[in-house]
């Protein structure tokens, strides 16, 4: 065996081994090092006395708090559910708009729909329903399908051109593709669309703008409404057509897109909410958006 | 004890035979080089993915150019094509030279061993990006090349444990318990976790033989033993050559690498259900999960006193070696992971810290501290030796990449600390009325700012590594760079006369 050969500046003996000129001091296990090892170990040894540790065949040694965490999820939820359980009973039994008479439901259907917006309709119509381009904004007082309390929810709950039977407007059938079906040339599309760049305060030529007001009477006046008002204010169910004048783009207003809506047509579709959500969480949402600013 | 006294150690007495070893190290400088392209490949990766993740129009709408194909490539590029060249040019380096033996299998073995091994890397990342991946992390690649990585492994084995059994040296060194450990653990978890069934003979798919929860479990068991035993136990082979071997020092403890060897690596093996807290793993497994990590925190840091120690009387070093401060460093970085991972292992602070940035935070303190600073030491030590050069062409760039890198790090692991806690935070937070306060993407949106900051942090790591490979380039040119050196301390002259 080797000679043991101390260390100049340590002081400390190596082991006598050397491998490649390395040697290993012969210095003992820190104190603190193997108490704090110690420590760890007793502290896992308390653990499995308290908590379910090991693997017995088919069971396992329970530990004596008999905790299970599937047992504490179990509970949790079942206490959350309690907490909110007189309000959503509340809230099944009254209509959207006698939630939010009700100061204290209002309450609560605001911090639920909240949550649920965020979860569920930010992702097309954006946080705090600011819209974005084809998802209509939910702030303002244009309404497609109507913006009164019990039209938001009936809107929420089937959709609109969706699957659901009850949906508003026809599962995809929307705005007419002018252009592409042969119904207008383009010389027609060209006068049309100069006529409601005018309605909206934009330059267009003083010539197709008349000859654009034809057009307009005899092919789009149905469901957008005389006035371009839109079909809502027009009094015309079940087309979802937005008001042309000043409006709140849905699309978009300048001459290229809306060259592209008349000549393409458009259909938005929004899915049936009831296949997802509860009743509750679906009127605590229509409370949400009634009250996201342009509620009627 | 300096280099005059270690090589007149034939005289003090080991068994030390008069013949001279040549060592092989042909297929070792082809390691190195392999490695630091890898790095630099790897890097570039993680800052790209980095990137994506801050400004998701870099995934540029493409299909193979998206964060979930590039995400492995990033991954398999650092831990086993950079990671994997490390280990295998300092483990078929320093074996040699602690055995006093010549490569078993010899320099052709070595060589086989390598273009195999890199042909893998080259093949598994092209996979990635095709799309083809078991679904299981740091365990993409599918059955065919997890096949031919086994076969390149055990050849591995072969080289390093045959090159032990024929040592002339009648003990072990520390180090290659080490090796030996990670060589043999790292067989058995490939293996173990990639026993799958292919749907066809063939086709690339294949399913995992255990399904659910036990999936699962196979896949942590593997999956945090990837770290203890690929990034942990091979990496702290090369910190007790090459730490000690740079400090000029004797290691601090051998009562300490042993009690801490066996610890660790029998500790660790039962770790892996910490990766499962709260799912459908049965609780007394995510007890033992919890209890293992736990006693795993002082065995971790037995490997961190060891290195740490066996600089003292030569802490002067640290100031005129800027690669002594890349190995002591990361030593540090490996003692505040193996603290902040047991914490995380706990059930209630995983409640906070699960699925959130911190992981990540975690993860890449050891990853870039860790396993890249020593690979740094290890290699900036490598090169002059394997080019035969006196010395690196500039300790100065040396220190650059240092300081580089270890902001790159501090940016890095702070961003995604607070991110990570804000999120946890973030996503339990209710209302009084037992509502969710945010929504998953309103959490998305507010971690933007640290993934910024994750993303410089790097490209400041890979800027370091940047300036590695110019100085490692001039290196191996034999060109030495004129600048102003580090002032030999007088410490060293007064231990060298003794």
């Amino acid at each position: 065996m080797a000679q043991n050969y101390k260390d100049e500046l340590s002081g400390v003996e190596t082991t006598g081994h050397e491998w490649d000129g390395l040697r290993e001091l012969n210095n003992p296990l820190p104190k603190w090092w193997l108490y704090l090892f110690y420590v760890c170990i007793a502290w896992a040894l308390v653990y499995y006395v308290f908590y379910p540790a090991w693997p017995l065949g088919k069971t396992y040694t329970k530990g004596i708090l008999g905790y299970s965490q599937r047992e504490e999820l179990d509970t949790r939820l079942a206490e959350a559910k309690a907490g909110q359980a007189k309000y959503l009973t509340a809230i099944a039994a009254k209509s959207v708009d006698e939630i939010q008479k009700d100061k204290d439901l209002l309450g609560f259907a605001m911090a639920g729909g909240r949550s649920y917006f965020n979860e569920n309709c930010a992702a097309c119509h954006g946080a705090g329903g600011q819209g974005a381009k084809g998802f209509p904004t939910l702030a303002d007082d244009v309404w497609l399908w109507g913006g009164a309390s019990a039209d938001i929810y009936k809107t929420i709950q089937h959709g609109i051109r969706s699957d659901d039977g009850d949906t508003r407007g026809t599962p995809n059938v929307g705005m007419t593709a002018f252009g592409k079906d042969g119904i207008l040339n383009r010389e027609q599309i060209d006068q049309v669309t100069d006529y409601v760049l005018s309605l909206n305060g934009k330059p267009a030529d003083a010539g197709k703008v008349a000859k654009g007001k034809t057009v307009y009477d005899e092919n789009c006046a149905a469901c957008h409404g005389d006035a371009a008002q839109g079909s809502v204010a027009a009094g015309v169910d079940g087309v979802g057509a937005p008001p042309l004048k000043q409006a709140n783009w849905l699309y978009g207003g300048d001459k290229q897109t809306l060259v592209e809506t008349v000549t393409n047509g458009r259909a938005g579709v929004m899915p049936a909410w009831s296949k997802r959500l509860d009743d509750a969480t679906i009127k605590s949402l229509a409370v949400y958006v009634h009250n996201l600013g342009g509620g009627k | 004890m300096t280099s005059a006294t270690l090589t007149s150690g034939a005289t003090l007495g080991s068994q030390r035979v008069s013949e001279d070893v040549r060592y092989h190290e042909d297929a070792i400088r082809l390691f190195v080089i392999a490695a630091v392209f890898w790095g630099v490949v790897g890097f570039l990766a993680g800052t790209f993915i980095a990137l994506q993740l801050a400004f998701p129009a870099l995934n540029l709408g493409l299909e193979w150019t998206s964060f979930g194909r590039l995400r492995p490539v990033h991954t398999s590029a650092v831990i086993f094509a950079f990671g994997g060249n490390v280990l295998f040019a300092t483990s078929l380096y320093s074996v040699q030279r602690t055995c006093r033996q010549h490569l078993f299998g010899g320099e052709g073995l070595a060589k086989f061993i390598f273009w195999n091994y890199n042909v893998f890397i080259v093949l598994a990342a092209l996979s990635y990006v095709l799309g083809y991946t078991q679904g299981k992390e740091y365990a993409e690649p599918e059955w065919i090349l997890d096949l031919y990585l086994t076969v390149t492994w055990v050849l591995y084995a072969v080289q390093f444990i045959g090159t032990v059994m024929t040592r002339r040296e009648s003990h072990i060194y520390v180090a290659n318990w080490f090796f030996m450990a990670f060589i043999l653990t790292v067989a058995i978890l490939h293996i173990g976790n990639n026993v799958n069934v292919p749907v066809s003979l063939f086709g690339m798919k294949s399913y995992t033989f255990v399904s659910g929860v036990q999936s699962a479990m196979v896949q942590w068991w593997y999956g945090h033993n990837a770290v203890g035993f690929f990034l942990t136990a091979g990496f702290l082979g090369i910190m007790y050559y090459f730490v000690p071997k740079r400090a000029e020092r004797p290691v601090y403890s051998y009562r300490l690498s042993i009690v801490h060897f066996w610890t660790l690596i029998f500790l660790y093996i039962w770790a892996g259900p910490h990766h499962l807290h709260y799912t459908s793993l049965p609780d007394w497994a995510q007890t033992l999960g919890m209890t293992f990590s736990v006693m795993l925190w002082m065995p971790s840091w037995g490997g961190m006193i060891n290195g740490i120690m066996t600089l003292s009387g030569a802490w002067d070093k640290l100031r005129t070696d800027p690669v002594l401060r890349f190995l002591v460093t990361s030593v540090a970085f490996y003692g505040m992971s193996t603290f902040e991972g047991p914490l995380m292992s706990v059930k209630p602070v995983n409640a906070l810290s699960h699925y959130t940035d911190w992981t990540v935070g975690h993860v890449h303190s050891g990853a870039l501290g860790w396993v890249a600073f020593v690979s740094f030491g290890a290699i900036y030590f490598l090169v002059p030796v394997l080019w035969k050069r006196s010395q690196l062409y500039s300790m100065r760039l040396v220190s650059y990449h240092f300081w580089t890198a270890t902001i790159g790090i501090v940016l890095y692991i702070t961003a995604m600390w607070v991110s990570g806690i804000m999120q946890g935070l973030m996503w339990r937070a209710y209302d009084n009325l037992g509502f969710l306060q945010y929504s998953f993407v309103e959490t998305v949106a507010a971690m933007h700012p640290f993934y910024v900051i994750r993303a410089m942090g790097g490209v400041l790591f890979l800027t370091g590594a940047l300036i590695m490979v110019y100085n490692l380039w001039r290196t191996a040119k034999g060109d030495v760079r004129i600048e102003k050196p580090y002032v030999t301390t007088p410490h060293k002259a007064t231990v060298g006369a003794a």
